[in-house]
């Protein structure tokens, strides 16, 4: 098992060096380059040449990728050319945010999406399993701003039940040590604080878990549907085996395989996900952050976000496979 | 056989948790979350850029200081005019160079120290000296906007500095000198970029120790974590994470103390989730409304104020981009085929009128008897033909996601404009840019479009600060050398005389009229809200707005 962890996070490695040549090549190949991203049009020759002359462009390509890979070693991804601050310094002040809000948006697609999906497997024809594909067509079909801004909407402007916008009430004045926020407040014991982060998370996570809750729901379904018709859940019916013996350890079980990997597929495209949510729910996370950086060209910080999405995606799968021995231990054998 | 691993991962994770529980304490001290009838959390669009405004130039950076620091002079409440501040009166000499601030007495600063005549010079020499990164426009721009340069100018391209030297001649007198008489003297001190900080607080947080390099400046302490001034609030936290920055009630101010306790800047980037949020009770004020909002919160019973207008919007002609353009009939005929009243009875937010000078009627040495170019598609046709530019065809930029106070919407500013013009038969060829960077850069810096349009929001009420910011050197913007021109523009700034100055400004402004460089169209007054139950502050045109006298009902 620790040599599987190993080769995998050893495979990162080639993993993220070819995305960030992919990536550089990209950036070096748009429309004017990246002095143009900086100068914009009013740039004259001289200060283009300029600027070329001080980011280095003006040296072979392959000098430049070796710098650009020595500073990455280093943790290092430049300077926003918005905020004028160090891309990583902006991604560690941020992360917690997206983390917290991502890892609930998680819990309730994962927790509903996968009773939901089993039910309606189960009840297969009947209102439950009508309500839940359709739903979950609803679920897809919704572009996640506007769902955003319905739930704002209802929950808060109209109801007030839950707060429209941000990750805490300022008034608490909390104390931050983490910048997890929910843990923050657990770890210095201020539960309203801690409540209060919840709180904040609750539209905004809903909003993000609409499209992996309806795709989970299916998937289970589809995958649940299959085992059932399988011989050895007959065979087990037919031995007198309880229903709740059967369910969780012939047929959960043997479904849950397809719905691990589409899991981390989900999680990964749950950051991108983000960029839209944070920016309804003004949620500082990398996500509204990442926003406003496309709206200026934000290179640098664009480039940070794919490399560190590439770096989740490649993560959450690892853990996935991790998770098939314990679902398969057919896996395991290999 | 697999059954207990479950078990073990929770109790790890559940003595991991209690691990970590016991080594944090909080540090929140009760008062801060007591009624909410003494906080009020206002949405602003964007994070301040710093929080010593020497180096600051972006409005939500001015808006903290603003509330923190105090500055000699200031605008009137609600106005333009020049009101005493931490001085009480001020006198200039016979030669309009040196003015005597007379300050008053009894005021600390949030430190605990005493303000008085050696501060301010501590200030002032503190700009003057600044050397390096400092001398960066990017870092002092208003400091570079209004005197120029420095003691000893690092970059060529630098002015001469119109400071000149500082002295204490007691506690509560203190003498500015300059290298010549400027119009801009003294309202321009009214910058809160000009605010007095504490001289204890500057040397102990190394504030002029600002370093990185040009492209990535690192401030020091005292303009992230401790700004000290004497303002009716005192900073207490930015919480980066939250979004939020803090300021608490400076109990031992030396005027009318805050009514607020707390008062909390909250960014929210998007205006409709700000809308949102002062709806749902979440902020219980923001600024930027969208001029579509301001009836439906009014109807709410929001308390919407409205700025009085203090900008401009413009049409520029840029005279390079097109041979044809430097004819001055060619410029009248476009002014002429406007149809400016129909674009702000249309388009532009209640309170809205028509411009007839590049500044607004608040401003001193605006001129009501100017060249007014009303409405007349047929006049404009004749002095096409005349020009023998009958079949002008021109190259119109507008910008993209942008809204600014005096255009919330400028694609259909730019649909109206563009029909008006196609009907005296000027054929329009679109050109949209996107605001930033784009759009900016190329209309300011000399690209080959023919026209644009864009506008500008006074820093401070002088006439030099609209119309000498447009023309007083050729600018890219307008493609024009006209030397008579700028050389009024040298007499004026420098008369020291205000009555005198104010009728060469309402000459300048004649002037500009007859030259016609473009055309000014509007001005728009912007709006900002306050909840329901909250009362007291008077809306400013410098955005200047005062929250210590904000309340609740």
């Amino acid at each position: 098992m620790f040599r599987f962890i190993v080769r995998r996070l050893l495979q990162l490695i080639p993993t993220l060096f070819g995305l960030s040549l992919l990536l550089f090549i990209w950036l070096r190949r748009l429309p004017g380059g990246p002095e143009t991203a900086i100068l914009g049009e009013r740039g004259t020759p001289e200060m283009r040449a300029a600027i070329r002359h001080n980011m280095g462009l003006d040296e072979p390509i392959l000098v430049q990728y070796g710098r650009f890979v020595r500073r990455m070693v280093k943790l290092d991804l430049g300077t926003s050319t918005s905020t004028k601050r160090a891309v990583t310094t902006e991604f560690i002040e941020r992360f917690p945010g997206t983390v917290e809000l991502t890892i609930t948006a998680m819990v309730i697609a994962i927790g509903i999406g996968i009773p939901l999906g089993y039910l309606a497997a189960r009840r297969r024809g009947r209102f439950l399993d009508h309500a839940s594909v359709g739903g979950s067509l609803i679920g897809i079909c919704i572009p996640v701003f506007f769902l955003g801004y319905v739930l704002k909407a209802i929950f808060s402007e109209n109801l007030h039940w839950f707060p429209s916008s941000g990750r805490q009430d300022p008034t608490l004045g909390a104390t931050r040590v983490t910048n997890f926020f929910v843990l923050d407040g657990l770890m210095t014991r201020e539960w309203d604080a801690a409540a209060d982060a919840l709180w904040h998370l609750v539209l905004p996570a809903i909003a993000l878990a609409s499209i992996p809750l309806a795709i989970i729901v299916r998937i289970t379904r589809a995958s649940v549907l299959e085992v059932l018709n399988e011989d050895f859940v007959r065979t087990a019916e037919a031995k007198g085996l309880t229903e709740q013996t059967v369910r969780s350890r012939h047929v959960l079980r043997n479904a849950m395989l397809p719905v691990a990997t589409s899991i981390g597929l989900l999680a990964g495209g749950l950051l991108s996900g983000a960029v839209l949510t944070e920016t309804v729910f003004a949620f500082s996370g990398i996500g509204a952050f990442v926003a406003e950086a496309i709206g200026q060209r934000d290179y640098p910080v664009l480039m940070g976000f794919i490399l560190i999405i590439a770096v989740v995606y490649v993560l959450v799968n690892l853990l996935v496979d991790l998770s098939y021995s314990f679902i398969d231990p057919r896996v395991r054998v290999r | 056989m697999r059954a207990p691993r479950p078990k073990v991962a929770i109790a790890a994770v559940a003595v991991a948790a209690l691990a970590v529980a016991g080594c944090a304490e909080s540090n929140r001290d009760d008062s801060s979350s007591g009624s909410k009838k003494d906080t009020l959390v206002f949405g602003v669009a964007g994070d301040p850029k710093v929080l010593d405004p020497s180096f600051a130039s972006d409005g939500e950076s001015l808006r903290v200081a603003r509330q923190v620091f105090e500055t000699l002079v200031r605008p009137e409440e609600g106005g333009t005019k020049v009101t005493p501040g931490l001085a009480e009166s001020w006198t200039p000499d016979a030669a309009g160079t040196t003015w005597t601030f007379k300050l008053r007495s009894g005021v600390k600063f949030h430190d605990g120290t005493d303000f008085n005549a050696e501060a301010v010079c501590v200030n002032f020499n503190r700009w003057y000296n600044a050397k390096g990164l400092m001398q960066s426009p990017d870092v002092t721009a208003y400091w570079q906007d209004v005197m120029g340069g420095f003691a000893a100018n690092e970059n060529a391209d630098l002015p001469p500095s119109l400071f000149k030297s500082c002295a204490a001649k007691d506690a509560t007198t203190v003498d500015l000198a300059f290298t010549r008489v400027s119009s801009k003297i003294p309202a321009a001190l009214m910058l809160p970029s000009f605010s007095i900080h504490s001289p204890k607080a500057l040397q102990e947080f190394d504030a002029s120790n600002v370093g990185g390099t040009a492209e990535d400046i690192k401030y020091p302490a005292y303009a992230t974590e401790h700004p000290t001034g004497t303002g009716p609030f005192k900073f207490k936290t930015w919480d980066v994470a939250n979004k939020t920055l803090t300021l608490e009630r400076n109990e031992d101010y030396s005027g009318t103390k805050a009514k607020l306790k707390t008062l909390i800047f909250k960014t929210i980037s998007d205006e409709n989730a700000r809308k949102q949020a002062l709806r749902s009770g979440d902020i219980q004020g923001y600024d930027l409304v969208g001029p579509a909002d301001v009836e439906p919160l009014k109807g709410e019973g929001f308390n919407v104020l409205t700025r009085p207008a203090f900008n401009v919007l413009y049409l520029a002609i840029n005279q390079k981009g097109n041979p044809k353009l430097a004819d001055p009939k060619v410029r009248q005929a476009i002014a002429y085929a406007l149809n400016r009243q129909q674009l702000v009875d249309s388009k532009l937010p209640p309170g809205a009128k028509v411009a007839d000078n590049f500044m607004p009627d608040t401003v001193e040495g605006w001129n009501g008897d100017v060249t007014k170019y009303t409405y007349d598609p047929a006049k404009a046709k004749a002095l096409l033909a005349e020009a023998g530019a009958s079949n002008l065809t021109l190259k119109f930029h507008y910008p993209t996601e942008v809204t600014r106070p005096y255009m919330p919407n400028p694609k259909d500013i730019f649909e109206l404009l563009s029909a008006d013009l196609k009907a005296v038969g000027i054929t329009v060829q679109a050109i949209p840019l996107k605001w930033s960077p784009d759009y900016l850069n190329a209309t300011t810096s000399g690209s080959k479009h023919d026209i644009h349009f864009l506008g500008w929001t006074g820093d401070y009420g002088d006439a030099y600060n609209f119309i000498g910011t447009f023309f007083d050197r050729p600018k890219d913007e307008w493609g024009f050398n006209n030397k008579a021109l700028f050389d009024q523009f040298k007499d004026a700034d420098t008369t020291a005389d205000a009555a005198a100055r104010t009728e060469k400004y309402k000459a300048l402004n004649k002037a500009v009229m007859d030259f016609l460089p473009g055309v000014p169209i509007s001005h728009s007054p912007p709006a900002i809200v306050f909840g329901k139950d909250v009362t007291g502050v008077k809306a400013s045109p410098l955005t200047d707005e005062r929250y210590a006298s904000a309340e609740f009902k």
